[in-house]
């Protein structure tokens, strides 16, 4: 049987009277990547941030890794990791002492030695001793998944990882994060709606949109499905209403 | 031995707090111009009412019989604003840089943040105010060490005091975002007229004493003076500012923690920043 490692149930949130999401259910298998994908505002962010903790759903149920997240989430944390362009670490702290906070923060013992561990991983050797804020976006971006590694999380969620990387950078980020998987089995859940990406790494996608589930399958079934040639067009037709989507919607 | 450890402490963390000082003490130490800052005001009070000390000195017999009340009440002003600003600032620090979203999925519980803002605070202030007793000393030959151990328990009690009140402002910051951060700088201030700090509270008028008397700056200054000017030290005055601060210290973190889930409720720990 295969073991959950993120089960949701009747997840809603609204934000006085817009819903951000609309009565979602989902299960994320462990060992695998998990895609959400959706235009922008389609509710990924929020669901990200539900599953984390950080924002309170108005309704629904939230487990992760064996854990009830509404009522015992500090059980699961030191498990769990997240990385978002959204929210920053410190600029004026260099990237070793960022690392050593966060070290710190995770309950790690021999905190330098991992620090220099994860630096090296993310080819950040160099930089360690500079401060965060003067980095280049894709070096802010592995000090970010650096962060998000220290406590070689069990559960990684990524909202948006590549964005505004250059193609170079994105794709050794996305190599970096296929090679963690299969060397740890960790489960990691991505918010894209960068479809390439989604392609290349999820063995699972659910489509939102509007704050609710769409679709969800395996890219080459979602292709398949709606008689597409990639998960771009697919998700297309969801976005627009167009294709098996309008035919499903009528 | 592994370097990650899987089972980590879920209640409250000492490793936690000290890795979040470290994070303040980190920003600090970058920075000459913050720890010039935090020395600054103490030091240019130093001077100004040492100046007027010295001139009401050769014409009041009230200062005349404590030479040392106007220089200690300003001292100890600074230990209860900076305590307040200690807590307030490094906690803008964290929404300045964003960094709220990345702190609370990790393990870190909201007491445990407020009690690292703590010990900052109280870094904060010994940094600032300690220059400016040595310069009391050096320029006035007036040293508030003198009071002797009453100081200690004056020291405390605004410091906890200042910690109250910051801790409530940024819990008001969080709620309400960086449009509320003028209260960090504000609020303290509103409380100086009735904190009795130059004056006894017996200048005010009546219904106001009874306010003063409920903050437990007006009975430290009380008590300050009382050591000061007739050389002993009221016990039950220090009680009274202890009983106070522990009601304001519960206060403050319950505004904090309700804040906090209101932050949640709302999103805001994703989207806070400059």
């Amino acid at each position: 049987m295969t073991e959950i490692a993120i089960r949701v149930a009747g997840l809603r949130k609204d934000f006085g009277p817009v819903r951000a999401v609309d009565d979602v259910a989902f299960e994320v298998a462990a060992g695998g990547v998990t895609a959400l994908l959706g235009g922008n505002g389609a509710g990924k962010t929020t669901t990200i941030g539900m599953l984390l903790g950080l924002v309170l759903p108005t309704a629904g149920r939230i487990e992760v890794l064996g854990a009830n997240m509404l009522r015992h989430r500090e059980r699961v944390l030191p498990r769990l990791n997240f990385s978002s362009p959204y929210v920053d670490l410190p600029h004026r702290l260099s990237v070793r002492q960022n690392l050593t906070v966060y070290a710190h923060l995770y309950g790690l013992r021999r905190i330098a030695a991992r620090v220099q561990l994860v630096s090296r991983e993310m080819e950040l050797d160099e930089f360690l001793d500079r401060s965060t804020g003067s980095l280049s976006a894709g070096q802010k971006t592995r000090v970010a998944l650096a962060k998000a590694l220290i406590n070689e999380p069990d559960l990684l969620l990524l909202d948006e990882p590549t964005a505004s990387l250059d193609p170079d950078t994105a794709d050794w980020v996305r190599r970096y994060l296929q090679a963690y998987q299969q060397r740890t089995g960790a489960t990691i859940l991505l918010a894209s709606h960068n479809m390439q990406e989604v392609e290349r790494l999820a063995d699972d996608v659910i489509m939102l949109r509007r704050g609710q589930i769409v679709d969800q399958g395996a890219p080459g079934a979602l292709i398949e499905r709606y008689g597409r040639a990639d998960l771009e067009e697919v998700f297309l037709d969801i976005a627009r209403g167009t294709g098996l989507a309008a035919r499903a919607a009528e | 031995m592994s370097i990650v450890r899987r089972s980590v402490n879920p209640h409250f963390s000492p490793q936690r707090i000290w890795g979040l000082t470290i994070r303040y003490v980190y920003l600090l130490r970058g920075s000459w111009p913050r720890i010039l800052e935090m020395a600054y005001w103490p030091t240019v009070q130093v001077f100004l009412w040492g100046f007027i000390t010295q001139f009401f000195a050769q014409h009041s017999n009230y200062i005349a019989q404590a030479f040392g009340v106007l220089l200690s009440a300003v001292l100890l002003w600074d230990v209860l604003f900076r305590g307040q600003l200690g807590v307030s600032i490094s906690f803008l620090e964290e929404m300045w840089s964003r960094n709220l979203g990345h702190l609370f999925v990790a393990p870190l519980r909201p007491l445990e943040l407020v009690a690292a803002l703590c010990f900052m605070s109280l870094l904060r202030t010994l940094l600032g105010v300690v220059p400016a007793t040595f310069m009391a000393w050096l320029f006035y030959h007036y040293s508030v060490y003198d009071l002797g151990l009453p100081l200690l328990a004056f020291f405390i009690n605004l410091l906890v005091m200042g910690w109250a009140v910051g801790i409530a402002i940024s819990g008001l910051v969080l709620r309400f975002g960086l449009g509320a951060e003028s209260l960090a700088w504000l609020v303290i201030f509103a409380l100086a007229p009735i904190s009795g700090i130059y004056y006894p509270i017996a200048v005010l008028p009546e219904w106001l004493q009874g306010v003063a008397f409920c903050l437990p700056s007006a009975h430290v200054f009380e008590g300050m003076r009382a050591v000061l000017i007739e050389g002993r030290f009221d016990a039950d005055m220090m009680l009274r500012a202890i009983a106070l601060n522990l009601l304001y210290l519960s206060i403050g973190c319950g505004v904090f923690l309700w804040c906090f889930r209101l932050a949640r409720r709302h999103a805001l720990l994703l989207q806070i920043g400059e």
